[in-house]
C-alpha cells in the first residue's frame, strides 16, 4: 500500500489521474473500518486531510458550496438556517466524535443507500461538483446515485464540494433507528417545502438499492395543494391528502429485510416518517405565513 | 513509512508504520500508550477517543499518516492538559509561601511520583465510583473533557449527547452522569 498526501486539490487530481484505483479517504469514517477488517486493501490511499479549502463553505445568493470534508459538526453549528435540513440529518449521524470528522464528501463517495446526508440532498437540491485533471462537471444529485454504494464518478474524479439548494422553505428529516446515537439508519426520510416553486421534494434513505425521491407522491401532493390553494390560504392539508401522500411514499420504496428491519416494517415506516415530517413543515409554513399577514 | 508528530506535548516519530495503519495502533504498539482502548475498530464503542488538534475523534478511524504534523492529545495526557488549561484562565504554579515552606525531602511514597497527579475529570470519576471494569473509561474521560470544555454547565442532555459516543459494556451510566456532574459542579466552585 502507498499513502499519498497531496498538499494541494491540483496535486490531489493529478494522483487522481495517476492512479485511478486510489481510495481517496478524508475522515476515515467508512474507509478505515474497511482496513481494520480487512474488507479493503487498496494499493494506494489517497489522502485529502491537508486540502484546507475541502473544509471550507461559500454561501451564495441560491445555494451553499459545501467542501466535500466539512465535518458534520460545522454543518450543524453553522449552517442550520440555510441548510435545515441538512443539519438536522448531520445531527443523527452517528456520534461526536464520527461527526467531527466525517462530511458529505464521504457520503456521497460512499454511496451507502443508509448514508444519512442523501435524503436531505435530495429533498432539498443539490448538485455534486466533481473535478478531474480532465476538467469540473456538476453531477445533478438526482442522478449521483447510481447502484448499491455506487455513484456516477469517473474513476479519476474526485468529489470537490456538493452545492446544496438554501432552504426557501421549512425542511425536517427523521430517521428510524433503536437508539439516538450511533445507528445505521433502518429507513430515513427527508422532506422540504419550496414555496417559491410550490413545489414539495423528498428523500427516502435505507429504502432501496440508493437513495430515491417519491417522486409520484411529490406530483400528486404539488397538485393537490394548488387544487386546493394551499399555498395561499394556509389551511391545514387535509388529512386524506396527507394519506395518500403517505401511502405513495411507502409505495416508492423497493426495500430489502435485513438485520435492521424487513421491507414491510420499512415501507410501513416511511409512510408515516412522510405523514409526519409533511405535518411538521406544513405546520411551520402556516406559522410563518400567518406572521406575515398579521404584520401586513 | 515514517509519521512525525506531537504526543501529549512531546514530538514523537513513528518508524516502518504500515500504510494501512491507524492511529489507535501507532498510539499503543508503536508508542507504548496502551491508554486508548482497541476494541470495536469502528468507531462505534469510543473507546479509542483522543483529542486530534484538539478535537475528539476515534482513533481506529484516523489513519496514521494522516496524524502527520498534528497535536494528539491521549488519556496519559489528560492531566497535563487540563493543568496547562487552567493555567490559562488562572494564576497558577507555586504559590510564594508554599515556596518558602519548601525543603528537600524523598517523596512520600512511590504513587506521588510527578505526572501522577489526576485530572480533575479522573478525579472525578474515581469519587463517583464512575469505574467498574475500566475498559470505557479513557474514552469518557477524554470525551467528558472536553465537553466540559465547552460547556461549563453541561445540562443532563447536554452530557448525554456528547458521550453518546462511548459505550460501556458494564453500563455503569448512571455513576458516569454522576461523575460529570460532580467535575462540573467543582469546576464552577474553582471559579
Amino acid at each position: 500500500m502507498d499513502f499519498l498526501r497531496p498538499a494541494s486539490w491540483e496535486e490531489a487530481l493529478a494522483a487522481k489521474a495517476e492512479h485511478p484505483t486510489a481510495v481517496p479517504i478524508a475522515g476515515g469514517t467508512d474507509v478505515m473500518v474497511e482496513i481494520n477488517f480487512d474488507h479493503r486493501r487498496p494499493e494506494y490511499l489517497l489522502d485529502l486531510n491537508r486540502i484546507g479549502d475541502l473544509y471550507e463553505w461559500e454561501v451564495g445568493e441560491e445555494s451553499v458550496r459545501l467542501g466535500a470534508s466539512v465535518p458534520y459538526t460545522r454543518i450543524m453549528e453553522n449552517l442550520r438556517a440555510e441548510l435545515p435540513g441538512l443539519a438536522l440529518a448531520s445531527h443523527t449521524v452517528a456520534s461526536p466524535q464520527i461527526r467531527n470528522r466525517g462530511g458529505v464528501g464521504g457520503n456521497l463517495g460512499t454511496a451507502s443507500p443508509a448514508g444519512d446526508a442523501h435524503p436531505a440532498l435530495l429533498a432539498a437540491g443539490a448538485e455534486v461538483e466533481a473535478e478531474s485533471v480532465r476538467g469540473t462537471r456538476l453531477i445533478p444529485i438526482d442522478g449521483f446515485y447510481t447502484g448499491v454504494k455506487r455513484n456516477a464518478l469517473a474513476p479519476d474524479e474526485l468529489i470537490r464540494a456538493v452545492h446544496v439548494k438554501k432552504a426557501d422553505g421549512p425542511q425536517q428529516y427523521s430517521k428510524v433507528g433503536t437508539r439516538n446515537a450511533m445507528v445505521i439508519a433502518v429507513c430515513a426520510f427527508g422532506l422540504a417545502l419550496h414555496p417559491r416553486t410550490r413545489t414539495v421534494r423528498t428523500g427516502i434513505g435505507s429504502a432501496a438499492p440508493t437513495p430515491v425521491r417519491a417522486r409520484t407522491a411529490e406530483e400528486f401532493l404539488d397538485a393537490a395543494l394548488d387544487e386546493g390553494g394551499f399555498w395561499d390560504n394556509g389551511k391545514i392539508i387535509t388529512p386524506s391528502v396527507a394519506k395518500r401522500f403517505a401511502d405513495l411514499c411507502a409505495a416508492a420504496c423497493n426495500p430489502i429485510d435485513d438485520v435492521r428491519g424487513t421491507a414491510s416494517y420499512r415501507r410501513h415506516a416511511v409512510g408515516v416518517m412522510a405523514r409526519r415530517t409533511l405535518t411538521w413543515t406544513w405546520e411551520s409554513y402556516r406559522g410563518t405565513t400567518r406572521q406575515k399577514g398579521s404584520v401586513a | 513509512m515514517r509519521v512525525n508528530f506531537t504526543v501529549n506535548g512531546r514530538p514523537q516519530e513513528a518508524d516502518d508504520v504500515w500504510e494501512g495503519e491507524s492511529l489507535l495502533y501507532v498510539l499503543r504498539e508503536r508508542l507504548g500508550l496502551p491508554g486508548s482502548k482497541n476494541a470495536c475498530e469502528q468507531g462505534e464503542c469510543g473507546s479509542c477517543t483522543v483529542r486530534l488538534d484538539g478535537v475528539p475523534v476515534c482513533a481506529c478511524l484516523v489513519a496514521a499518516g494522516q496524524a502527520e504534523g498534528r497535536e494528539v492529545v491521549t488519556v496519559e495526557g489528560l492531566a497535563d492538559y487540563a493543568r496547562e488549561r487552567s493555567c490559562a484562565t488562572t494564576a497558577c504554579g507555586t504559590s510564594l509561601d508554599a515556596a518558602k515552606g519548601w525543603q528537600a525531602k524523598p517523596a512520600s511514597d512511590s504513587r506521588a511520583a510527578e505526572g501522577t497527579e489526576l485530572s480533575p475529570i479522573q478525579q472525578a470519576f474515581i469519587d463517583a465510583g464512575a469505574v467498574q471494569c475500566g475498559f470505557c473509561t479513557p474514552g469518557l474521560l477524554v470525551a467528558a473533557d472536553e465537553m466540559l470544555e465547552r460547556n461549563p454547565n453541561p445540562s443532563d442532555a447536554d452530557i448525554r449527547e456528547a458521550l453518546s459516543g462511548n459505550l460501556c459494556r458494564c453500563t455503569g451510566y448512571e455513576k458516569i452522569m454522576d461523575a460529570v456532574r460532580l467535575a462540573a459542579a467543582r469546576q464552577g466552585e474553582a471559579v
